[in-house]
């Protein structure tokens, strides 16, 4: 039962927009990283699929960029409480990716410059749900926001969301990566507000 | 690190407020009493939940204050933002007594445990010396002895949270090295015009990159970019630099 908070009312979302529980609408976009923004040229810059054992698919920049790209607009929802609506990317899709990958494995783990990892079940990476984005409204993506590219997967928090994305290895059982393994849910639905391991 | 230690159970407590402090004109600092309180490790944050009259509710997180400690109670400061939801609740309506929802602690990676021996350096933006003066209480409070450097920028003196109790450390000369830049307005002769921390400053006020030690840079995301950089500039590993990171606004903009 919720301790009504004397002479609280707080600002309701003006229109009929519909946020997952406990999230609050922004337009900013904030900053949220474990430790300093690695900067990766792109002469050295690579993708690439693992299963762990052998190297099955390996991009440089160019070859990435020679794939077929998609314009993405989607809500964001930050495990922090903000979300953010309607946000514009280009990137390219993982179904693009995985295309030629044939595989058992049900779970990836995402491997990112500066030695992030964030988990997740392959399905969730197919079907346009999931993309490497490399633009955000119109330029190239920042830095900060994880540039010269990261994961988008807007269906979970945005934690999952990895920034500086090098790589993609394939696994046989689902295993926490960075934020999972410290206490946050092996999942991250925002709709489910699976936060915190315990959820 | 194991993230369940460090987590604690993440249901829904009851705090009460037991004391009220202003820290500058905009930000207050709120003790809060909470009878199950499981204990947290310094650096960890808590989600605060305001609920309205006809159940509407807001959640935001602070980082506590406060040392680790045993008497259930912990403290949190909150900076009020102009457009803000329940920071102007929290700096303006709350009062003694009052009853609030609480959840946590939370957090694993922002953190200093108290068995950590190698240098600490922190690095505050204006409100980000929170989580960083938790570190500090908790450092005072044990039997540690890291050594540690805090620079803390502010854009003005005024600005400055916890002031009697930095002086007090800063006074007895503890093993916590105290430094302040200022990026608008300095104190009376200060030696250094206002101005964002540079290279320069940074070398004098951290612990050089050979001694090897973590650091903990927390403000707002331009503040902590800048930082950042420097710091890995500097030659510090940047596997050891931890940072956090308040909204996108700030000082440094």
């Amino acid at each position: 039962m919720a301790i009504i908070s004397r002479g609280f009312s707080g600002r309701r979302s003006a229109g009929e927009v519909k946020l997952p529980p406990g999230q609050y609408l922004t337009t900013d976009f904030p900053v949220l990283s474990a430790g300093p923004t690695p900067r990766i040229s792109l002469d050295r810059w690579e993708f690439t699929i693992d299963d762990g054992t052998n190297v099955m698919q390996r991009w440089d920049w160019n070859s990435f960029r020679d794939l077929p790209r998609e314009t993405i607009t989607v809500d964001l929802h930050c495990v922090t409480r903000w979300s953010k609506l309607g946000t514009s990317w280009e990137g390219v899709s993982f179904d693009t990716l995985l295309a030629n990958v044939k595989t058992d494995l049900p779970f990836a783990m995402i491997h990112s410059y500066g030695d992030y990892t964030t988990n997740l079940p392959l399905k969730d990476l197919l079907s346009k749900q999931a993309w490497i984005a490399f633009k955000y409204d119109g330029t190239d993506l920042a830095p900060e926001h994880g540039g010269p590219a990261r994961l988008l997967v807007p269906h979970l928090y945005l934690w999952k969301s990895a920034k500086w994305v090098k790589g993609l290895t394939l696994m046989k059982d689902d295993k926490p990566g960075f934020w999972e393994g410290l206490g946050y849910h092996i999942y991250g639905d925002p709709w489910r507000e699976q936060r915190y391991s315990e959820e | 690190m194991a993230g369940t230690e460090v987590l604690g159970r993440v249901t829904w407590r009851t705090g009460k407020v037991v004391s009220l402090r202003d820290e500058t004109s905009t930000a207050r600092t709120i003790a809060i009493e909470v009878r199950d309180w499981p204990g947290h490790v310094a650096g960890q944050h808590v989600d605060v939940r305001l609920t309205a009259p006809d159940g509407y509710s807001a959640v935001r997180s602070y980082s506590i204050a406060s040392a680790p400690n045993s008497d259930r109670r912990i403290e949190i400061t909150v900076e009020r933002l102009e457009d803000g939801e329940v920071s102007p609740y929290l700096t303006q309506e709350v009062a003694i007594g009052d009853e609030l929802d609480l959840r946590g602690p939370i957090g694993g990676w922002f953190v200093w445990h108290v068995d950590q021996t190698e240098p600490i350096q922190l690095i505050a933006g204006g409100s980000g010396i929170v989580p960083l003066m938790a570190i500090i209480r908790s450092r005072l409070a044990s039997a540690s002895n890291a050594r540690f450097r805090l620079l803390y920028s502010l854009r003005e003196p005024a600005a400055a949270f916890y002031k009697d109790e930095l002086q007090a450390i800063s006074i007895r000369g503890e093993s916590v090295i105290l430094s302040y830049a200022f990026t608008r307005i300095t104190p009376k002769d200060w030696p250094r015009p206002a101005s964002r921390i540079d290279a320069a400053l940074l070398s004098e006020n951290v612990w050089p990159s050979h001694l090897s030690p973590t650091c903990y840079v927390c403000g707002p995301t331009s503040f902590v970019e800048h930082v950042a950089g420097l710091l890995i500039a500097a030659g510090m590993d940047r596997g050891r630099i931890r940072t956090e990171r308040f909204g996108s606004t700030g000082e440094h903009k």
